[in-house]
């Protein structure tokens, strides 16, 4: 190739991931997380992600954190490459110090930094280096719920709920039966195990070890890791493989 | 003010600690047609004393609109002021860009304070000689700011600059404990200026009061008679 280290040049782009691989080493994701669920409910946002971190289709990583908050108002969750995620991280951080170093009474909501994560993807997408991540992003800002998405190639839209990766197919469904307005606390996080329930029976990347968290106009509180109640013993579980042997 | 031999460079102290080259800035700023803010808790107002150069010319232009919340009023070098605005457009909209949200109003005089602040500590540059009113709207309310060719900014409730603004000030001062009492910035055609104008001039004039009773009406026009020869004139100080 010839060209400097993170470059990749344009005609060279014809299709398919290890294309794009093979042209910057950072075009392909290592270590992954899955699915995360956002929902707005009466008092703000509730949102949910498991702590895994997959090495592909190894499970190696159970303790990951992948929602965290962000200045007062905001609360980040992301699935994807979570080296890219802590780099993202990183630069919130910057923006939310130069923003406190202000001090004047103004800060940036969740609007503004779902817009300022918006940039950044799109940009590093058009320069052929993505952030290999799908965020989610949610808060509360005077009375004013905000819940948002962004992914790696500067998709962005907000949305009472929304949902990265598998989450997408299983839990968007659910979400758009069960969900309305002015859920409450409880009946939010019921919504949201019961999704997290199906990615796990169905995602195999998932793990049974999640977080919930919750942003309101008093803060961010992150649950404990905890595990969800699974049940195997339906009789099609049963012998599997009968009614398998022979051809097709 | 006297020419004196600290007064070539921008970036020469005088022995009293005075920036000469700064405070004669400020001075072009004084001789400038004035432009005047007030605010209330909901809304900015500017307005600014346009001069045309000849009969002929037409009058220039000294407010603009830097952004769906924020305008501001110039008097001085008007060169010098349009560029700034440029310079307040740019940020305001970069920032939107960035944000989806409008740069408040206190952000973006800091901006230009700096930036003028630079002008008064490069010997290769000099100060700009435009004083400006920045009226905006944000989170925290209605603003009005004044920004120097020193690079200082104050945030005021009423002011006015350029010359005879002392008579705006004032007459404003007695005043601005009433003025507390978003909507977006837009420039009022003149007709509508003019018709304001008229409504104020009441000096000599019965004060019609259709909405009271007759036997009622001589008293409070009575009192309207009085009042304006106070309230309606202000001092005048050329």
């Amino acid at each position: 190739m010839g060209t400097s280290k993170n470059s990749a040049y344009a005609y060279q782009i014809v299709g398919g991931w290890d294309r794009l691989a093979s042209l910057n080493t950072w075009g392909y994701p290592y270590v992954t997380g899955t699915s995360v669920i956002g929902i707005k409910y009466k008092d703000g946002i509730l949102m949910t992600a498991d702590m895994g971190g997959s090495y592909g289709s190894t499970l190696r990583y159970k303790s990951v954190e992948r929602m965290k908050p962000v200045g007062k108002h905001s609360l980040l969750g992301a699935s994807g490459e979570i080296s890219d995620f802590q780099e993202i991280l990183s630069y919130l951080d910057e923006l939310i110090l130069y923003d406190n170093m202000w001090d004047d009474g103004n800060s940036l909501g969740p609007k503004e930094v779902h817009n300022y994560l918006t940039r950044v993807m799109y940009n590093r997408r058009n320069k052929f280096n993505p952030l290999w991540n799908s965020l989610v992003l949610g808060g509360i800002k005077n009375g004013q719920k905000y819940l948002g998405t962004v992914n790696m190639i500067g998709v962005h839209f907000e949305d009472n709920h929304v949902a990265t990766g598998f989450g997408n197919h299983l839990a968007r469904p659910i979400l758009r039966d069960e969900w309305h307005e002015n859920l409450s606390f409880e009946e939010g996080v019921k919504l949201l195990e019961k999704c997290m329930r199906v990615l796990l029976y169905r995602d195999r990347s998932a793990v049974n070890k999640l977080q919930i968290a919750k942003i309101t106009e008093e803060g961010v509180t992150l649950s404990k890791p905890y595990a969800l109640k699974t049940f195997w013993q339906f009789s099609a579980f049963q012998n599997p493989t009968v009614g398998a042997e022979g051809s097709w | 003010m006297f020419r004196n031999q600290y007064d070539t460079d921008v970036t020469t102290w005088s022995p009293q600690g005075r920036l000469f080259q700064v405070e004669y800035a400020m001075e072009a700023v004084k001789q400038g047609s004035a432009a005047i803010g007030l605010r209330s808790k909901t809304h900015v107002v500017l307005a600014s004393v346009n001069k045309a150069q000849s009969e002929l010319s037409s009058h220039q232009k000294k407010i603009f609109k830097v952004d769906h919340h924020i305008g501001v009023a110039i008097a001085g070098l008007t060169a010098d002021g349009r560029v700034l605005s440029r310079y307040m457009r740019s940020e305001c909209i970069n920032y939107s860009y960035t944000y989806e949200s409008p740069l408040p109003v206190g952000r973006l005089v800091v901006q230009l304070a700096d930036k003028a602040q630079v002008c008064t500590q490069r010997s290769w540059k000099r100060p700009y000689g435009v004083g400006l009113l920045v009226a905006g709207l944000d989170e925290s309310g209605a603003h009005l700011y004044y920004n120097c060719p020193s690079g200082n900014y104050f945030e005021y409730q009423a002011f006015a600059i350029g010359s005879r603004s002392q008579a705006a000030k004032t007459y404003m001062e007695r005043r601005f404990e009433g003025f507390g009492v978003g909507e977006e910035f837009h420039i009022l055609d003149n007709e509508t200026v003019q018709g304001l104008i008229d409504a104020f001039e009441i000096v000599g004039e019965e004060t019609p009061a259709p909405e009271e009773a007759a036997p009622a009406a001589d008293e409070p026009a009575a009192a309207d008679q009085g009042a304006p020869a106070d309230e309606g004139a202000a001092p005048m100080d050329i």
